[in-house]
């Protein structure tokens, strides 16, 4: 179990405490640090990024608990469709949908941005959510409509506790990405909307401000540790175990006021449609009218040779690195949500810190991992710093946590009983995961798979530092076209963003497909 | 055990999809070149050198002009290359003052790099040139019976009012150097009073270039609502119409230099391979084909520029210069004064 523990939180160490510590402490060198965490301006910073965090949050909860009703409870043809299609937002560059928020609302501010952070996380909620629900037995549900309480009554008082593990976990990790959100944020609010990221990232990047940075980081940190502590304490004993059941047991054809949700969730996947379908209009305007063009010269290197890799090859760039990232993760986050909930029986301390200490990449700036790695990692063999292995590596310490957050509260909700009973029938460890925690918990094992591999494909920060211009992927040659003259090019970047819709959208319908046993095949 | 087959049948599907599964480059001589995103470059052209020489040159970019001038300095004690390219005139400064750079005086530069230099220390080398000019969308300017604008002191005038985009200097590179040509041609304080009075006439600062030109600036694929726009003086090459001739110029007469150089890396583990990369990159097949691949013009004299370039993005003759030492002293200044004068 030692062994088990070392190795999700021996990656951590390597790859996340310590580059980070090196580039704060060499900001600390330089001095002033204090001035700047005395500045009222720095607090403006603290108060906006948490509120606006908070705020988008909110959005993606409220938008996206009907889309997991849909998703877990009801027997509808399309419903594969809408699961993979709700992870679109998820890998598009934030750039890309930045502009589209910009156009659909022109004089946008923080309203713009709460909009285009929930957008890209509405998933989160959805997915997270529905891994659990669609395993919750609804006999209690049944029998408290039996019983004569009302719908609203049922959900309060029957589903909406069930749910409260998944929900936590949603909440904690859109909360972060949102605390983290960089591209939507310098995009849509300018000048007159700062957030101690896009704050680290100028002072790191453009200024070489390693003090004023190091005093932002380290309030970053602290902002999300509180967020963190906070949450954990919130569900604290609320992830109980229960019977879970398979999906094909708990999903049916929606009946009377069950519509209304499910009309409610239609309305979401139609607005999350919106700024996607933007995108795909902007790829075949030119001009005079409409055209293939920019689809043309994406299969081609492009105009008079701009590209170094046709798009074609970008996308199995794509899907390589993605699928390294996503095997290291879900090694990661397996294992430790395994030591989690084995630990959990007894120290329940040890694990809230350790549960707590994993989720911490997704809430520090990228810019102060990637300019510690810099610093650090030359003192590892074979000089990491420059190397195309350290973008799955980047990757897997974003991905990770999602990993946990997603199986956790399902593998915590399997009654324990049952691996008692297993066991004391005979069965190995390893027989007793094999026959009781995969079978129970395979679907979210399966999400979470989807998962990391959307956020792997649409990872733009490390891979467009570190990848090799031949091995670029698409959303590295999504930034480079977008970024040039010309209505080809502009063409070009809309083209490369509906294929990597087309690339997410076909990866994750395959990985939902596959049945992992799922409860109903014994 | 069907499924655990059908896991394993998974597993090695997957592991054919992995980089792990791509053979690793073969080995010999290899010089690393660390760059920012825009670097682009023809492979046939690293092919024939590596032909010529026996040295394979492996790119590394590494984020825009800034953020690579700042990974050089915090790795200068063991850096992550060989020879880099892309600090510009906004940043060499800093690179010279903290030493990432060592001498090498290639023969090449003599035959017009040499014009751009920073100092006579031999340290960096201009390998192009990419003028940040105002440029104009000519029919919309037409159709509003307006000239096009000839200077900075048009922008403020009433009659341009609300027709004007630029870029925030603290997040992007041609907004920095759109106001670095204000302060070289008003001077301080000067500089402040005219952003007052472009400001007074409806100035709109967007976050950056993506913005200002392919969604605000009307003369784009975008069909944005302003027709002038901060950008670049080769932007025009890549607006000309299915006639032949350009929709958009560039206002020669607002254009700031911006030089991109080029260094060996002090502490570089392959020096005597670097200095052939560097020559490299002056040399004439790689300067050709500097405009088509990134939009900058070749510091090299008497290479032939694209016949798109020659008609709609001529090489700016005067454009505002500022010294490297005094964009470096400054800038952070320069920034903050901007930010109190021209809030949105």
């Amino acid at each position: 179990m030692i062994l088990a523990a070392a190795l999700p939180l021996g990656f951590l160490a390597v790859f996340f405490v310590w580059p980070v510590a090196a580039i704060i402490r060499l900001g600390f060198t330089g001095g002033g640090v204090g001035a700047v965490l005395a500045d009222a301006d720095t607090w403006d910073l603290v108060v906006f990024t948490l509120g606006q965090a908070a705020a988008s949050t909110l959005v993606a909860l409220v938008a996206g608990l009907p889309v997991a009703f849909l998703l877990a409870r009801c027997a509808l043809p399309g419903t594969g469709f809408v699961r993979a299609a709700i992870l679109v937002p998820f890998v598009l560059p934030t750039v890309v949908v930045g502009l589209a928020f910009r156009s659909l609302l022109p004089d946008g501010g923080v309203a713009a941005i709460v909009l285009a952070n929930a957008f890209f996380n509405v998933a989160v909620v959805a997915r997270t959510v529905a891994g659990l629900w669609s395993h919750v037995d609804r006999r209690a549900e049944d029998a408290a409509r039996a019983l004569g309480a009302s719908r609203l009554r049922t959900f309060t008082s029957i589903t909406l506790p069930a749910l409260t593990p998944a929900i936590g976990s949603a909440a904690a990790v859109v909360f972060l990405f949102c605390a983290t959100s960089f591209g939507v944020v310098l995009l849509l609010g300018g000048a007159r909307h700062r957030t101690l990221e896009t704050e680290i990232y100028l002072r790191t990047v453009e200024l070489l401000d390693l003090p004023g940075a190091a005093a932002l980081s380290l309030l970053q940190l602290a902002a999300v540790v509180a967020a963190l502590v906070a949450g954990a304490v919130a569900r604290r004993r609320r992830e109980t175990s229960m019977r879970l059941r398979g999906r094909a047991e708990t999903a049916r054809r929606p009946v009377g006021g069950e519509w209304a949700v499910v009309a409610v969730a239609y309305a979401v996947v139609a607005l999350l449609l919106v700024p996607i379908g933007s995108l795909v209009l902007r790829s075949l305007s030119t001009k005079d009218g409409w055209g293939l063009d920019g689809y043309r010269a994406l299969a081609g290197t492009g105009y008079r040779g701009s590209l170094q890799v046709s798009g074609v090859d970008a996308a199995i760039n794509s899907v390589r690195v993605a699928t390294d990232a996503t095997l290291l993760a879900l090694l990661l986050g397996v294992v430790a949500s395994v030591v989690l909930v084995t630990l959990g029986r007894a120290r329940s301390r040890l694990v809230e810190a350790m549960d707590t200490a994993l989720m911490l990449p997704l809430g520090v700036s990228a810019v102060t991992v990637g300019f510690g790695y810099l610093i650090t990692l030359d003192a590892l063999p074979g000089d990491l710093r420059t190397s195309a292995a350290l973008v799955p590596l980047a990757q897997a310490l974003v991905v990770t946590p999602l990993v946990i957050r997603m199986v956790l509260p399902v593998l915590r909700s399997i009654d324990d009983r049952l691996r008692q009973a297993a066991a004391t029938l005979g069965a190995s460890p390893w027989r007793v995961w094999r026959e009781v925690d995969i079978p129970l918990a395979g679907r979210s094992f399966l999400a979470a798979t989807a998962f990391a591999y959307v956020v792997a494909l649409g990872e733009f920060g490390a891979t467009s530092f570190l990848v090799r211009p031949d091995t670029a992927t698409l959303p590295v040659v999504i930034g480079r076209l977008v970024s040039r003259p010309g209505e080809l090019n502009n063409q070009m970047a809309y083209a490369a963003c509906t294929l990597l819709m087309l690339v997410t959208v076909a990866i994750v319908m395959l990985v939902d497909c596959l049945r992992v046993g799922s409860v109903g095949e014994f | 055990m069907r499924r655990i087959v059908s896991l394993v049948a998974v597993a090695l599907a997957i592991s054919g999809c992995s980089v792990g599964g791509s053979g690793e480059q073969p080995g010999g001589r290899s010089v690393v070149l660390v760059t920012h995103d825009s670097f682009e470059v023809d492979p046939a052209l690293l092919e024939r050198f590596r032909a010529d020489t026996g040295v394979r040159i492996d790119v590394r970019k590494s984020g825009d002009a800034g953020a690579l001038t700042n990974q050089l300095v915090l790795t200068k004690a063991n850096p992550i290359g060989d020879v880099a390219f892309g600090v510009d005139t906004t940043f060499a400064s800093r690179a010279l003052d903290e030493g990432v750079f060592a001498e090498y005086r290639s023969p090449e530069a003599a035959k017009g790099p040499q014009r751009y230099a920073v100092d006579d220390t031999g340290r960096v080398t201009a390998v192009d040139v990419g003028d940040v000019c105002v440029n104009v969308d000519t029919a919309a300017l037409a159709a509003r019976n307006l000239p096009v604008p000839a200077a900075y002191e048009d922008l403020a005038d009433p009659r341009y009012k609300d027709l004007l985009v630029v870029e925030d200097p603290a997040t992007s590179s041609p907004g920095l150097a759109f106001v670095l040509g204000t302060v070289a041609r008003f001077g301080e304080p000067g500089w402040v009073g005219y952003w007052e009075r472009l400001k007074a006439n409806g100035v709109k600062v967007v976050s950056g270039w993506e913005e200002a030109y392919t969604q605000e600036f009307s003369g784009s694929s975008g069909k944005g609502p302003r027709p002038i726009v901060v950008s670049y003086a080769s932007s025009p090459s890549a607006e000309v119409g299915a006639d032949g001739l350009p929709r958009t110029a560039a206002v020669l007469g607002t254009c700031f230099r911006q030089v991109e150089y080029a260094g060996v890396l002090a502490g570089a583990k392959n020096p005597d391979d670097a200095r052939k990369v560097l020559d490299f990159l002056l040399s004439e097949p790689f300067q050709a084909q500097v405009p088509d691949k990134m939009y900058v013009y070749p510091a090299r004299e008497g290479v032939a520029l694209p016949e798109a370039w020659r008609k709609a993005a001529p090489l700016p003759e005067n454009p505002a210069v500022l010294p490297a030492g005094d964009i470096q002293a400054n800038r952070e200044r320069w920034v903050e004064q901007w930010r109190a004068a021209v809030p949105r």
